[in-house]
């Protein structure tokens, strides 16, 4: 029996796992897969199941819980943005040398057209590297079937599977068929070999070893997987590799039917017998592949002389930002514009009378009067600088505030201002939201204290993860006691609330801790906004007599 | 049947609203369905946008190609004017005349309006000052729902079932009071397009 659900593709990704037998789901918001565990918090047979989905600190917290429940034998997905990765990355390389014991998923969502995020780096390449298998679904359906798809091949070849999804594909809905019955989670039962999991040099080497001959069976995998398919097509003079979402707008601008031989990608490492079977079959290739050409660059290699590969290298296809129908279509009237059934539309131009709307804070957002006062307090300073951080508050660097001098990744606020004081600068701020703090902002925090470097930390505390719809802060309710049991002097770690009326004390508090030599922490704190109207209005529905 | 949306408005604006409900109607009439929405740091405040395609065939992309769209449906009058390169040849504008003005190069409102009029194939009045008279300012969107439903090809009654399920835990009241939004929108709508 199937049942038919409108999903996001975040979302069909969490039922997924949950109808294959999933037993805990781990991850820190970041957008675009924030939804993941959303779904998996909210889920009827999650609830009744009792299935972890409480917010971890960070990813690399995450991606270790993860592992653990896998070592124990259970079904595991952690999620988190591409950029996440990077901070789970130790865990992560390292779990493709443990391998895993239950199937273990780890869900990295990118970016490209950086919508949300700070650069578009690719996921694939992280599996490449860690050598392990990766899914990566065209459609809402795939992501569905592929958590499944996913827990047994992790679980058959003993390995964690990388999962790669996109914005686009994270964040539209479409129709799903869905399992009516959920598979029962997997019994506790520990690793064949335990020996495995301690990776002393010793062990490793061995284990490498075996990783290294392992990806043979990987490799048939994908060859075999339902997720790669070769579609014959009448016209050669073209082969085209299709990965991903890229395979929807090929399909989209033949109206479904393109006379060419295509290769649907959606298994790594890449089946190498289908691909030869293409590139045999043809004159040239075309590489389509949402993100950086990473497929386009394993078939090309760098001293290569075979047949034309085009792709984003060749320049056929725009290097930067994401895919959509209009760049396939322009790759491929640049390449066969005569193409049987190739669509084009012509465009209107827009109108000159439209101008940008960047985001903004909130009105009656606490940041803006973090803001304002920082503003002030700085204003006879001709060279203080301010290191910000990832949040919201990020958007402190547009009008009217351009109060921030820098914002590079989860926590390097801290880390930068220290820095920056080593290197002689005065004054040296930082600003971080409390959930970037508990995220990696307490081990720099350790450092500053530790040499009572002469800058000031200010965490502007919204009681919740704001930017990505406001989930629990990991470190609400304890950030003074985080600061003074790290070791900063308690006469040094200021509290405030975040409101316009404070903006002259909290810009004198701002003044009093610049000229303090050594290190200050100051918490401005008021609920986001956001989250208020929400609590305020949940609590009105509780009070309100039932109809 | 194939109608291919965007829909546009404001981070906040309650677009997406639109969306979910289209979906509903589009899901309990069996219908294929893609949407895709904005998440994350552009919902402050920015211009946001969400692509909605609905069809009795399967469909491949999640995003509508340029010159594709067969309605732009908006709540803000510059925000319908962003997403023209978007719009087929014979493609429809909805689009409330209301500003949201929020940055401080707004364009004059008189030629906003007069290049939204000029486009022909438009229905474009005060979305928020209609839905005041049958309901509150918070119904606004449910009379964009109303104005672009004559443009879409699922049945006003399937539309107005969709209404009651999503709104259906907030009470009969509110449940009424956007579907006579709704019902305003769209007979606003087929008078000044004479369909």
């Amino acid at each position: 029996m199937k049942t038919k659900r409108l999903l996001l593709g975040d979302e069909a990704l969490a039922l997924g796992a949950i109808n294959g037998g999933l037993s805990g789901a781990y991850a820190y918001p970041g957008t675009p897969s924030t939804e993941i565990l959303e779904f998996v918090q909210k889920d009827p047979v999650s609830r009744a199941r009792g299935l972890h989905s409480h917010w971890s600190s960070n990813e690399k917290t995450a991606m270790e819980a993860a592992l653990g429940m896998s070592y124990c034998g259970k079904r595991a997905i952690t999620s988190m943005k591409h950029v996440g990765l990077n901070v789970a990355a130790d865990p992560f390389v390292n779990s493709a040398m443990t391998g895993a014991n239950g199937g273990l998923l780890v869900i990295s969502a990118d970016d490209p057209s950086m919508h949300s995020s700070q650069n578009e780096q690719d996921s694939r390449f992280y599996a490449d590297f860690a050598m392990i298998p990766l899914l990566e679904p065209c459609n809402q359906q795939e992501a569905y079937d592929m958590a499944r798809h996913g827990f047994s091949l992790s679980e058959r070849c003993h390995i964690p599977v990388l999962v790669r999804m996109v914005t686009r594909l994270a964040h539209s809905r479409a129709v799903v068929e869905c399992d009516a019955a959920p598979l029962p989670e997997n019994d506790l039962h520990y690793p064949a070999n335990p020996r495995q999991w301690v990776l002393m040099p010793a062990v490793s080497k061995e284990r490498n070893r075996q990783l290294i001959k392992d990806q043979e069976q990987f490799r048939k995998e994908s060859e075999e997987s339902p997720f790669n398919r070769y579609e014959d097509g009448p016209d050669k003079r073209l082969g085209i590799i299709a990965s991903g979402i890229a395979y929807n707008y090929l399909q989209e601008i033949f109206g479904g039917r393109v006379p060419f031989p295509v290769l649907k990608i959606g298994q790594y490492p890449l089946p190498l017998e289908a691909m030869r079977r293409l590139y045999d079959a043809c004159d040239a290739m075309l590489v389509l592949e949402e993100g950086q050409p990473f497929i386009e660059k394993q078939v090309r290699g760098l001293l290569y002389h075979g047949k034309e590969i085009y792709g984003k290298l060749s320049g056929h296809v725009v290097r930067d930002g994401e895919l959509n129908p209009d760049e396939v279509a322009a790759a491929m009237s640049a390449l066969c514009a005569d193409a049987a059934g190739l669509k084009l539309h012509g465009k209107r131009e827009v109108s000159e009378l439209v101008v940008p709307r960047p985001p903004a804070l909130c009105q009656g957002c606490g940041h803006r009067d973090v803001y304002a006062a920082m503003n002030a307090a700085l204003e006879k300073y001709s060279d203080a600088k301010v290191f910000g951080d990832i949040g919201c508050y990020t958007l402190g660097f547009l009008k009217p505030f351009n109060a921030i001098d820098s914002c590079v990744d989860m926590g390097a606020s801290i880390t930068m201002a220290k820095g920056a004081a080593d290197a002689g600068q005065f004054p040296s701020l930082a600003i971080i939201g409390d959930s970037t703090f508990t995220h990696s902002g307490m081990t720099g925090l350790l450092d500053a204290i530790n040499e009572d470097t002469n800058m000031v930390v200010v965490i502007s505390d919204n009681l919740t993860t704001g930017m990505t719809g406001g989930q629990d802060s990991q470190g609400t309710g304890k950030l003074e006691q985080i600061c003074i049991g790290l070791g900063a002097d308690p006469a040094h770690v200021r509290t405030i609330d975040s409101l316009p009326r404070n903006v002259p004390d909290i810009t004198a508090l701002f003044e009093e801790e610049i000229n303090h030599k050594g290190l200050s922490v100051i918490i401005s704190r008021r609920e986001c906004i956001q989250t208020a109207r929400r609590h305020a209005s949940a609590k009105n529905k509780a009070q309100s007599p039932k109809a | 049947m194939k109608t291919d949306i965007v829909l546009a408005g404001v981070g906040g604006q309650g677009i997406l609203t639109i969306a979910t409900i289209l979906g509903a109607a589009a899901l309990a009439d069996n219908l294929y369905i893609k949407q895709a929405e904005v998440h994350g740091m552009s919902q402050r405040g920015g211009d946001v946008q969400s692509n909605l395609r609905i069809g009795s065939e399967p469909i491949h992309s999640d995003l509508i190609p340029l010159g594709g769209a067969d309605l732009i449906v908006s709540l803000e009058p510059m925000e319908a004017l962003r997403y023209l390169p978007f719009l087929s040849k014979n493609g429809w504008v909805v689009s409330s005349t209301l500003p949201f003005v929020n940055i401080d190069n707004y364009p004059e409102q008189e030629k906003l309006e007069g290049e939204l009029l000029a486009l022909g194939n438009v229905v474009a009045f005060d979305m928020e000052a209609a839905a005041k008279e049958v309901a509150s300012a918070r119904s606004s969107n449910l009379v964009l729902l109303g104005a672009a439903s004559p443009f879409i090809d699922i049945p006003a009654e399937a539309i107005e079932k969709a209404i009651a399920s999503v709104f259906g835990s907030k009470g009969e009241a509110i449940v009424n009071a956007n579907i006579a939004a709704f019902r305003l929108g769209r007979t606003r709508a087929v008078e000044m397009a004479k369909i």
